[in-house]
């Protein structure tokens, strides 16, 4: 029966490979309506849905689940059925059938070959020795990370972009690593002899042996145990290690493809056309394992470029793939390296124009076309080592053809050149190859309503992929805004005409020490529910004053002001601190007949404490007398301060735990505690990488290594949610605390109103690369001061509970009415649920006029 | 008119709950010693919470920010200034030798 029979019968689309660029065709076919009309298959030979292999490496710091592109492990459209671990084995393109390794058929209308590639590894002897691995999958790097317990130093075969991944990985595994390299340099596709001889002197200034030029024999061995003992190289001496690694480069996966016969490129890949189409009609072939044009793309933002166009064909549309961008940026063990264009001048007539700097170990290289009738100079290409900055603008530059200004030498002159010069881009530039965004899509999410980079990156996923490009796409979003005379108006409210980071500054300068200070010197008016409650967190930081004193306690934000969150009917919820979350039973049995005793709604939180909620005003003082008697302490749940520091059992129980992650979250929530902020912060300490106190989703999370502690910030839940990122790794808890003590006082100073450590880190110039500049490396030689200023803070801490308690002063304002002190409300009243109270609605309405139509 | 409070017991820019036959009122207090008084029913919350709200200007005009969502209300007249069809009940109230009384409601 044919189709035209059968109008209404739906499609099937069958994909085999579930990659990166299987995946990225299904989102593309559900978000583009394919599956309105198609059935989609997906088989997929690895156990897990796909993950990021770009961001591979990040694994051993991330793990699994990080990497994951998937992560409900199925797709929400219903239409969409995946099966992993489940291999095809053959394909009929006549009968339209494609055999898995089940044994079942499956019948398929289109069919899409997303294999991807395999790594090579050459006929070695002794490649089949234990030990010996390749670098692809997440199973391959567990079972490196499993050997490398038991070794000490490793060689990885191939001096490649993906070889030098390797490498860093072995010896962040803690290996002593070689890299071993057939020709005269490392990465000598994408960069040239120059950047080569720079890029080596940086990686070997890291401790790790670069052999270059050096042609491997044999793989020595096997020991006893079957396992490595060497590598020799021809005419050098042998290497001494235990484990080996081939990165010698990738190829096709497209045996399917030769055994169902259709035609295959020369230099392997399954041939297509310009809509990804094979040789035969029904069957397209994408990512690595294709070859448009007889060309194997070894990238990821060209597979997805093919899935698009697969998508756009079945949906009737006209989209073709031109041929891609090989253009690379990386950090490569710390080392920044980009590549883009014709990086090697290849070019009839092409132009070289190099800056290098040894001691900073920097290498920079434009390939440059010159017009012979008039003259006008264009980018070609370029590569840079040791300082990419200026990629976001060159690769883009490169790519549209766009005329040099009159000194190209100032793209990669030092300091005021490079990313500095300012440029216009045309429109269709693309300023992100990962997700093909150009410059003109971006403006046009900011007139579309996006107000910051991070809502263009949600709309159009520019900048979410390598993340290479924000930088330009933050520039281009506020570039944008100034042009349309838009400038975004940073100033606090009607009364400052400051930022936050400002008036901080202004603040600690003059030392001013009240808002009336302050208004008067920088502001105008008396200040509003915006200025006020910041002015007050501001000298809160500066200070360490107490939030009630005289001076400074009608500038709180309404729950600061009781030292309580108000609730809906107007009563509060008292939250004590329990550090860690760690708690006695003598302590919970205090709480339970405290809220026993007031009548209070009890309730679990999720930040590992108790809620007590329905206080009135005038009970807060009698509640918190029971409690700080019991010695519990404020718990700063009504604080733009630190909330709590989530802990896990740790190694103390856990049979996990490699570190006593409930110990050093105390510590951590005792030394913060009482901190005030731009935003509420929170933290989190987990005993080993399973992360059972979701320490990422905190504003600094700390996560146990078997050496020490790996440091992560910018995580957040909430509305936007953010996973934070590794700033540090295997810290000492010395060193850790030193770096949180930075990060948080450069955070409490620098970072807008309500902004959360994640859109701070975004909207810093160079993002997290910065915060690790200024706190890891120090480079604005601001550590001490920042430490210090930390340091008087924990000196100054005190209860504030407590201290109200003491103060009759502070007490007077605790009262329902000013001429009924302890009358309770009447206004308030509660129901019962589930055996504990809840706020009734409010019966009496005093007097206040809202005209029919207006409710709300 | 009823004596509420000692002026003292009001801290500037700020306010306190009274009890006034029966009614909760806010009273509050500005930077130039002006004394105020609203109904202290938040009509959008819902709450009796006014008094507890932050005590700004918005331009020359004083008001109240409800602590609970933050909508302004004139402390003049009670009107609300982020929507015009609502506004809180405003008292008469006075400071007399130090102390100050509440009287009937303005409209
Ligand atoms: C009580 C609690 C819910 C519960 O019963 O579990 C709670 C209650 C409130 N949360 Fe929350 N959050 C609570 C845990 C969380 C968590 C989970 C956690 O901490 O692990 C999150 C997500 C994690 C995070 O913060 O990143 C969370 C994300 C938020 C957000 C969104 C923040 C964001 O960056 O997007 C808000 C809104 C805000 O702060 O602007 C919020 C705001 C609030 C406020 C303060 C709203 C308000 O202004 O009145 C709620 C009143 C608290 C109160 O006691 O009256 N709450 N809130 C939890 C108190 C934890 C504690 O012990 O201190
Ligand atoms: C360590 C590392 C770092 C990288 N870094 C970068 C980078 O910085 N930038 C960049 O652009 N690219 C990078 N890449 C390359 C990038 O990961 C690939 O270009 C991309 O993954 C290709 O996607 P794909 O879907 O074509 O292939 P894959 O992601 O390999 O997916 C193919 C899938 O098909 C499955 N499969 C194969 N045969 C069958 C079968 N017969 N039946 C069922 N399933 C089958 C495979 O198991 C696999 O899961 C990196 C790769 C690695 C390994
Ligand atoms: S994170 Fe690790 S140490 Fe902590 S509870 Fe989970 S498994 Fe145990
Ligand atoms: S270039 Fe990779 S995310 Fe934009």
């Amino acid at each position: 029966m044919t189709d035209q029979e059968q109008p209404h019968r739906r499609q099937q689309l069958v994909v085999v490979g579930h990659g990166m660029v299987g995946h990225r065709l299904v989102e593309a076919a559900i978000e583009r309506g394919l599956t309105e009309t198609h059935d989609i298959t997906v088989l997929g030979a690895e156990a897990r849905p796909a993950y990021d292999r770009v961001a591979l490496t990040s694994f051993f710091e991330v793990g699994a689940k990080a990497l994951n592109l998937l992560p409900r492990g199925r797709y929400d459209d219903p239409r969409v059925s995946l099966r992993t671990g489940v291999e095809v084995v053959a394909v009929s393109p006549r009968q339209r059938i494609v055999t898995l390794n089940t044994g079942e058929d499956m019948h398929y209308d289109e069919l899409v070959l997303a294999t991807g590639s395999y790594p090579f590894v050459p006929p070695v002897p002794g490649k089949d020795l234990d030990n010996v691995f390749v670098y692809r999958t997440i199973e391959d790097l567990e079972a490196i990370r499993k050997a490398a317990r038991k070794a000490r130093s490793g060689a990885v075969i191939g001096g490649g972009l993906l070889g030098l991944e390797a490498a860093n990985a072995l010896s962040q595994l803690g290996l002593e690593t070689h890299v071993v390299e057939l020709a005269p340099r490392l990465m000598a596709v994408q960069v040239d002899a120059a950047g080569g001889r720079t890029l080596s002197r940086h990686i070997e200034a890291l401790g790790l042996s670069v052999h270059t030029g050096a042609m491997t024999e044999a793989i020595l061995g096997p020991d006893r145990a079957g396992r490595v003992t060497g590598l020799a190289l021809k005419d050098r001496k042998a290497l001494d290690v235990d484990i080996v690694v081939f990165s010698a480069g990738i190829r096709p996966q497209d045996a399917l493809g030769r055994a169902a016969e259709l035609v295959v490129a020369e230099r392997g890949g399954i041939l297509v056309d310009e809509r990804c189409r094979t040789s035969e009609e029904h069957i397209y072939a994408i990512g690595e394992c294709a070859a448009p044009g007889g060309v194997m793309y070894g990238l990821v933002a060209p597979g997805y470029a093919m899935a698009e166009v697969v998508v756009d064909t079945l949906l009737g549309g006209e989209g073709t793939f031109e041929g891609a961008d090989m253009s690379t940026k990386l950090k490569l063990l710390g080392v920044d390296v980009a590549s883009f264009g014709d990086a090697h001048g290849t070019t009839e007539g092409a132009l070289e124009l190099t800056y290098a700097d040894d001691v900073a170990g920097v290498y920079k290289k434009l390939v440059i076309a010159e017009d012979p009738e008039d003259g006008t100079r264009r980018l070609l290409g370029g590569v840079l080592v040791g300082d990419a900055s200026a990629y976001g603008v060159l690769r883009p530059m490169a790519a549209s053809g766009l005329p040099l200004p009159d000194n190209p030498e100032d793209l990669i002159l030092p300091a005021g050149g490079g990313g500095g010069v300012a440029l216009a881009l045309p429109a269709d530039a693309q300023v992100c190859s990962c997700n093909n965004v150009t410059k003109g899509e971006i403006e046009a999410a900011v007139d579309a309503g996006c107000e910051t980079a991070a809502d263009v990156t949600r709309q159009t996923r520019a900048g979410a992929t390598c993340g290479s490009c924000k930088t330009q796409v933050k520039k281009i979003v506020e570039d944008h805004f100034a042009a349309q005379g838009r400038t975004v108006d940073r100033s606090l409210c009607e009364h400052f005409p400051l930022t936050r980071a400002e008036l901080f500054d202004v603040v600690l300068i003059h030392g001013h020490r009240t808002f009336d200070q302050i208004v008067e010197a920088h502001g105008t008016g008396r200040g509003c529910d915006i200025c006020r409650p910041t002015v007050a967190s501001i000298l809160a930081s500066q200070l360490n004053g107490h939030v009630l004193a005289r001076e400074n306690r009608t500038l709180q934000d309404t729950n600061d002001a009781y030292l309580a969150n108000l609730q809906r009917n107007g009563t509060y919820s008292v939250v004590p601190r329990i550090p860690g979350g760690e708690i006695t039973p003598e302590k919970l049995i205090v709480i339970g007949e405290v809220a026993r005793d007031f009548g209070l709604y009890t309730k679990i939180t999720g930040g590992q404490r108790i809620d007590l909620l329905g206080a009135r005003t005038e009970q807060l003082p009698a509640i918190w007398r029971r409690l700080v008697d019991a010695g519990f302490e404020s718990g700063h749940a009504y604080g733009k301060a630190l909330r709590t520091v989530k802990s896990c059992v740790g190694s103390t129980w856990c049979r996990y735990g490699v570190q006593d992650s409930v110990g050093l979250a105390i510590m951590l929530e005792l030394r913060y505690r009482g901190l005030r902020s731009p935003h509420k912060l929170k933290g989190g300490v987990s005993g080993c990488a399973r992360e059972c106190a979701e320490a990422r989703g905190k504003d600094f999370g700390v996560i146990a290594t078997e050496k020490g502690w790996n440091l992560y910030v910018g995580g957040n839940g909430g509305a936007v949610p953010a996973h934070a990122q590794l700033l540090a790794g295997d810290l000492a808890t010395e060193d850790l605390v030193r770096y949180l003590d930075r990060f948080l006082m450069y955070y409490i100073r620098t970072a807008d109103r309500l902004q959360r450590t994640s859109t701070w880190i975004d909207q810093l110039d160079g993002g997290l690369d910065r915060v690790r500049e200024v706190v890891v490396d120090d480079v604005l030689g601001l550590g001490t001061e920042l430490e210090a200023a930390m340091a008087q803070h924990v000196d100054c801490y005190v209860d504030e509970w407590t201290a109200t308690l003491e103060d009759p002063d502070k007490l007077a304002r605790f009262v329902s009415f000013v001429n009924a002190p302890d009358l309770p409300d009447p206004a308030i009243s509660f129901d019962t649920a589930r055996d504990q109270i809840v706020p009734a609605p409010a019966a009496v309405d005093l007097g206040a006029s809202i005209p029919v139509g207006a409710g709300r | 008119m009823t004596p509420v409070c000692g002026l003292d017991r009001i801290d500037r820019e700020s306010g306190v709950t009274a009890l006034v036959e029966g009614h909760a009122v806010a009273i509050f207090r500005t930077y130039d010693d002006q004394v105020f008084a609203l109904s202290n029913f938040d009509p959008f919350g819902r709450a009796g919470v006014l008094a507890r709200g932050i005590v700004g200007t918005r331009g020359d005009v004083s008001f109240v920010a409800s602590p609970l969502h933050k909508q302004a209300f004139d402390l003049r007249t009670g009107q609300c200034l982020d929507d015009p069809t609502v506004s809180v009940a405003s008292y008469e109230v006075e400071v007399r030798d130090g102390q100050v009384l509440v009287g009937g409601r303005r409209r």
